[in-house]
C-alpha cells in the first residue's frame, strides 16, 4: 500500500487534481501468453522430430526403403558387409529402421496432404453455408450428413475398389472424407461469428460478404480451425495406416507405416519387432499431437475444446 | 436495527490479491483491505469496473478467479479463517454458511430443471434441511419475496417467469439454506428501473425478515442508499472511504466518493437537456418514420406474424437528440434497426432528408447507408477482437470516403482525438482497452462515416455511472460541432434527460407519449411516463419506502406488459385506466403546445387533475379515490 493517507477519507486540498487521479481502470488483467506445459513441450518435441524425418529422411537413412541387403528375414539388430541393422530386418530382409524413416515421409506426407486438401473442402463450403444459408446451406449440410453417416474406412474402401488405390487417389478420397468433419466445425464456427454484433455493423455499413469473409469471419475462426487442424491430421494418419493395414493404401514396396505392421504380422509368431517399430511411430506420432492439443485447449479455458466437439 | 448487530459475522483483515502476468512479475488487485461485517447487517462494496468490489466480494467466501492469488490477510467467518481452511472444509464452511447471487439470473437457472428443485438442491445437498423441509421453507421464501402464485411457481420452469422474478427467485435459492451471508453482485444493475424497484423492495424485506448478512456488490450509489447499512468504497483495490450509510450518502469526505455521487444523474426533469444551436436547424427532419408497424416472422397484408412496432411516426430534426424510452421488450432496438435498414417495416416509410429510403439494406444506396449509422449496445461484441482500432476506424473511412494510406492514417487521428483518445490506441486490439474506451472506438468507427444520424442502442447501459456521465459528455459535444443527430435508445431515464432534445415514450411497440424533452418531463405525463419517471432511485435513504407508497407503483409494479392489438396497451397496469372504454378502443391523440403528444383516453385536463391528486398522495400518502375520476370520463 503505498498511498497509506488516501484511505479512510483524508481528502486532498485540491479536489480537481484529486479527481484527476482516478483515471478509467482497464476491464480485465494483462492477457497470458500461450505456455506449453512440460509434456505440451516433450509432445512437441517428439511432433517436431517425426516432421524433420519425413523432410530429410531419404538422405539419413542408412539404406534405400526396397534394399534386401539383411541377411535373413525377421532377424534382430546384426551387422553385416552392408551396414549395421538398427531394429532387426523385416519379412524380406529389409533393413526396418530405414523403412521407418522412408515410411515417416509417406505417411506423415500423404496425411498432410489430405488434412490440407480437408481443409481447403472443409473451410470453403462450411463458410459458404453459414454466411449464404437458406438453401445453399440446406442443400451442402444434407450431402455432407450423408457422408458423415457412413463409416470412414466402409466409404474409404468402396471408394478405392471402385478408382483404384494410388497415392492421389488416397489423398482424394481422405481429403474429401475428413473434409465433411471440418465442413463441421467450419459452419459451426461461421454461424456463430455471423451473428456478431461486429458481422450486423459490417453489414449495416453495406461491406460486401467476401470482405465480411476476409476480414471479419475468418480472422476469428483461424485460432480454433487451426487447433482442429492437428486432431484432424491425427484422424487422418490412423484412417491411411489403417486403410494401408487392409492392404488397400499404399501399396508395397513403397513404405509406409500402416502397411510395415501389416507386412510383418506374421513375424510376431517369431518374436520379431518389425511390425512394432511402425506401430510405435504411429503412437507416438499421433498420441503426442493429441497431448499438444490438450495443452492449448487447457490454456484457452477449455473454449476450444467445447467448439471442437 | 436489532440485537445481533453487535456480533460481527465476518472479518476481513488486511485482504491482497494479486495476478502474475509473463514476466511472473505481481500485479496486485487488491491492495489490502480491511472491513467486517455484522450480523443483519447489508455491506455496499461500490466503485467504477476494476475497483476490486467483485474480486473482494468473492474473496470472503475464500473464492478467486483463475490467474488470481491471495497474497496476504485473514478472512474470518464466524471467526474460522476461510483462506487457510482445507478444500473440503472451504465446501462445507460456503455450503452452509454463504451464497452468492450472480448478476444474471437468467444465465444461473437450468432452463430444464423446474424452479422450484434448484431453489431448493444446494440446501438439501449439503444436508441443511431435508427435501420436504426445503420445499416447505422454498414456499415460504415466495411468499416473502411477493412472488405470483407462491404455491405452484416452484413447479415452473425458469423461461415462464419474468426476468424481474427470476432475479427474485434467484434470492429465495440462495437464502433457503438459511445462510448467515449473502454475496449479491451487481443484482439489479441489468434490470428496467420498475423491475429494479419490484427487486430491491423484495430484497430489503426478506434480508430484513431473515436477519441474514450481505455483501452488496454495484457501482450505483442510489441502489445502494436504498439497502446497505453500511458502505465501503473502493477504487484501485483500496480502500478510499468507509463508514455507515448516512454517514457516506449524507457527508462523504473523500473525493473519489464525491465524485461517484456527482456520476447519478439528477431525477429526471425538466430543463436538463441543452439546447441545439440555431446553426443547425433545417426545415426538413433529417429522419422521419412515418406510419410505420414493423415485427418478425412473414408479413400477410402489411402485418408480420410477431406485431413489435404498430403504427409509429418519429421525426428526428437536423443535429436533435430523440431519446426513445420504455421497458425492455417495448420496441426500443425494433425501431433503430428499421430506421438502419436492419429490419424492412412491414408497412410505412422511413425518409432520409424528405426522400423515402428503401426497407432492406441491400436496396439502399451507398450514400444512404453513410448517412445513417448504428452503434451497437456493447461495444465488446460490436468491435472485432481481431482487428486494430486503427483498422476498426480506417475501414469506414476507406469504404465510403475513399480514403488510404497517410491520408487514412492522419484522419483516424483526428478521430481519435474526437473521442478523446490518444492516436496511440490506433495500434491496440479492442482487449487492451477499458468498457468505457471501447465505447468510444465504437462511438468512433461511426463517427468516421460522417453521418447525418447516429443510432446509439443503449450506449451507456453497461458503462459504470462516471464512465456513462463521460461519454454523454462526448456525445454533446459532437453534437455541437458536427451536427449530427442522435437517436438516443435507452432505459435510463435519467440520461435520456440529460442528453435529449425530444422524448418518445414507447411501450408495448406504440408510441405512448412524444414531444420535446422539457415537455415530456413535466406534468401533465402519460400514466406510464409518470410510473417511469417515479421508479427511478434517488441518492436519498429512504427514497424506496416513500416511493412504495405511491398510487402508480401499486398498480404499475410487479405486472407483466400485454401485447394487444386492440385498446390501449398499459390499460392492465394503469391506475388511471377507465373500465369499459381503455381495453377496447384504441386512446386517441391528444396534441398540447410545441407538438406535445399524449396517447390516452383521458384528455389532457382529466391528466392535469390526476397530477394534482398524484401531489396530494405524494405529500399526505393516501389513497386515492380512483371512481372520483373515472366518473368524468
Amino acid at each position: 500500500m503505498t498511498n497509506s493517507n488516501e484511505q479512510n477519507g483524508v481528502a486532498g486540498e485540491d479536489v480537481v487534481d484529486e479527481i484527476d487521479k482516478f483515471a478509467e481502470l482497464p476491464d480485465v488483467p494483462p492477457k497470458r501468453k500461450l505456455k506449453l506445459s512440460w509434456v505440451g513441450r516433450i509432445a512437441s518435441g517428439i511432433v517436431i522430430f517425426w516432421l524433420v524425418i519425413a523432410a530429410v529422411g531419404p538422405w539419413v537413412a542408412p539404406f534405400h526403403e526396397m534394399d534386401m541387403d539383411g541377411d535373413d528375414s525377421f532377424l534382430d539388430a546384426h551387422t553385416n558387409e552392408y551396414g549395421t541393422f538398427y531394429l532387426g530386418t523385416d519379412y524380406l530382409g529389409r533393413d526396418t529402421f530405414s523403412r521407418v524413416i522412408w515410411g515417416a515421409r509417406m505417411t506423415i506426407g500423404i496425411s498432410l496432404a489430405a488434412t490440407l486438401l480437408a481443409y481447403a473442402l472443409g473451410i470453403t463450403l462450411g463458410i459458404a453455408a453459414a454466411v449464404k444459408g437458406g438453401w445453399v446451406d440446406m442443400i451442402i449440410s444434407r450431402m455432407n450428413d450423408a457422408i458423415l453417416a457412413l463409416p470412414s474406412i466402409m466409404l474409404g474402401l468402396i471408394a478405392i475398389a471402385a478408382f483404384g488405390s494410388s497415392i492421389p487417389i488416397l489423398i482424394i478420397i481422405a481429403g474429401i472424407i475428413y473434409g465433411s468433419s471440418v465442413f463441421r466445425i467450419a459452419r459451426a464456427l461461421g454461424l456463430d461469428i455471423m451473428v456478431q454484433d461486429y458481422v450486423e455493423a459490417a453489414k449495416a455499413r453495406g461491406e460486401g460478404i467476401w470482405w465480411i469473409i476476409r476480414s471479419e469471419v475468418l480472422p476469428n475462426a483461424a485460432m480454433p480451425l487451426a487447433t482442429d487442424f492437428g486432431l484432424r491430421l491425427v484422424f487422418v494418419v490412423l484412417f491411411i495406416s489403417s486403410l494401408s493395414f487392409l492392404g488397400l493404401g499404399v501399396q508395397p514396396p513403397a513404405a509406409d507405416w500402416g502397411s510395415m505392421v501389416r507386412e510383418n504380422l506374421a513375424g510376431l509368431t517369431y518374436n520379431s519387432w518389425a511390425s512394432v517399430w511402425p506401430a510405435f511411430a504411429i503412437a507416438t506420432f499421433t498420441i503426442s499431437i493429441n497431448l499438444i492439443v490438450d495443452d492449448i485447449s487447457a490454456k484457452s479455458g477449455g473454449s476450444l475444446a467445447k467448439k471442437m466437439v | 436495527m436489532n440485537e445481533n448487530t453487535t456480533e460481527k459475522l465476518l472479518e476481513v483483515k488486511d485482504l491482497r490479491i494479486s495476478a502474475y502476468n509473463d514476466e511472473k512479475q505481481e500485479i496486485p488487485i487488491v491492495k489490502g483491505v480491511t472491513f467486517d461485517i455484522y450480523k443483519g447487517q447489508v455491506v455496499a462494496l461500490i466503485g467504477e469496473s476494476g475497483s476490486g468490489k467483485t474480486t473482494i466480494s468473492l474473496a470472503s467466501l475464500s473464492y478467486t478467479k483463475p490467474g488470481l492469488e491471495f497474497t496476504g490477510g485473514q478472512v474470518l467467518l464466524n471467526g474460522e479463517d476461510m483462506l487457510t481452511a482445507p478444500p473440503l472444509r472451504k465446501r462445507e464452511i460456503r455450503g452452509a454458511n454463504a451464497a452468492y447471487l450472480a448478476q444474471s439470473a437468467a444465465a444461473t437457472f437450468n432452463p430444464a430443471i423446474t424452479i422450484g428443485e434448484q431453489v431448493t438442491e444446494s440446501a438439501v445437498l449439503h444436508g441443511i434441511l431435508s427435501q420436504e423441509e426445503a420445499n416447505k421453507r422454498a414456499v415460504e421464501l415466495y411468499y416473502a419475496l411477493e412472488l405470483p402464485d407462491p404455491d405452484r411457481i416452484g413447479f415452473r420452469y425458469p423461461h415462464q417467469v419474468s426476468g424481474g422474478q427470476l432475479q427474485r427467485l434467484m434470492a429465495a435459492m440462495a437464502l433457503c439454506g438459511k445462510p448467515d451471508l449473502m454475496v449479491l453482485d451487481e443484482p439489479t444493475t441489468a434490470l428496467d428501473v420498475t423491475t429494479q424497484i419490484e427487486v430491491l423492495k423484495a430484497f430489503k424485506k426478506v434480508i430484513h425478515e431473515e436477519n441474514s448478512a450481505a455483501i452488496y456488490v454495484t457501482h450505483d450509489l442510489a441502489v445502494v442508499a436504498q439497502i446497505a447499512d453500511y458502505i465501503v468504497v473502493l477504487y484501485s483495490g483500496e480502500i478510499m472511504e468507509q463508514g455507515t450509510a448516512e454517514q457516506i450518502i449524507n457527508n462523504p469526505t473523500h473525493a473519489y466518493t464525491r465524485r461517484l455521487m456527482e456520476a447519478v444523474r439528477p431525477k429526471p426533469a425538466a430543463g436538463l437537456g441543452t439546447a441545439v444551436g440555431a446553426e443547425h436547424t433545417r426545415d426538413i427532419p433529417a429522419l422521419a418514420v412515418k406510419e410505420m408497424t414493423a415485427g418478425y416472422g412473414g408479413i400477410i397484408n402489411g402485418e408480420p406474424a410477431v406485431t413489435i412496432l404498430r403504427d409509429i411516426n418519429v421525426a428526428v430534426d437536423n443535429a436533435h437528440v430523440v431519446g426513445v424510452i420504455g421497458e425492455s421488450g417495448c420496441g426500443k432496438s425494433t425501431l433503430a434497426r428499421v430506421m438502419a435498414g436492419l429490419l424492412p417495416p412491414a408497412r410505412g416509410d422511413v425518409e432520409l432528408e424528405g426522400v423515402k429510403l428503401a426497407g432492406g439494406l441491400q436496396e439502399r444506396k451507398l450514400s444512404e447507408l453513410q448517412k445513417v449509422q448504428f452503434v451497437f449496445q456493447m461495444a465488446d461484441t460490436a468491435l472485432n477482437p481481431k482487428q486494430l482500432i486503427g483498422n476498426i476506424i480506417g475501414r469506414p473511412l476507406e469504404f465510403y470516403h475513399g480514403l488510404r494510406g497517410k491520408e487514412k492514417h492522419a484522419k483516424v487521428s483526428e478521430i481519435l482525438k474526437m473521442v478523446e483518445l490518444p492516436p496511440e490506441f490506433a495500434n491496440r486490439y479492442p482487449m487492451e482497452l477499458s468498457g468505457g474506451q471501447k465505447q468510444r472506438i465504437n462511438l468512433a468507427r461511426s463517427l468516421a462515416a460522417n453521418p447525418e444520424v447516429m443510432l446509439c442502442d443503449e450506449v451507456t447501459s453497461a458503462l459504470d455511472s462516471i464512465v456513462g456521465a463521460n461519454v454523454i459528455k462526448l456525445l454533446t459535444a459532437l453534437r455541437d460541432k458536427t451536427g449530427v443527430s442522435f437517436v438516443f435508445i435507452s432505459h435510463d431515464l435519467s440520461t435520456v434527460a440529460s442528453f435529449a432534445d425530444e422524448i418518445v415514450v414507447l411501450y408495448a411497440g406504440r408510441v405512448v407519449e412524444q414531444g420535446p424533452a422539457d415537455e415530456v418531463l413535466e406534468p401533465p405525463f402519460h400514466p406510464y411516463t409518470r410510473l417511469l419517471i417515479s421508479s427511478v432511485p434517488e441518492l436519498r435513504i429512504g427514497w424506496l419506502e416513500d416511493t412504495m407508497q405511491k398510487r402508480e407503483m401499486a398498480v404499475g409494479i410487479a405486472k407483466s406488459v400485454e401485447i394487444k392489438a386492440t385498446g390501449c396497451p398499459f390499460y392492465n397496469r394503469c391506475p388511471l385506466g377507465i373500465d369499459g372504454t381503455c381495453e377496447q378502443k384504441t386512446p386517441p391523440i391528444r396534441t398540447l403546445e410545441n407538438g406535445h403528444q399524449i396517447t390516452c383516453h383521458l384528455t389532457v385536463d382529466q391528466l392535469t387533475e390526476a397530477e394534482q391528486h398524484t401531489q396530494k398522495i405524494l405529500h399526505g400518502f393516501e389513497k386515492l379515490e380512483d371512481k372520483s375520476l373515472n366518473a368524468g370520463a
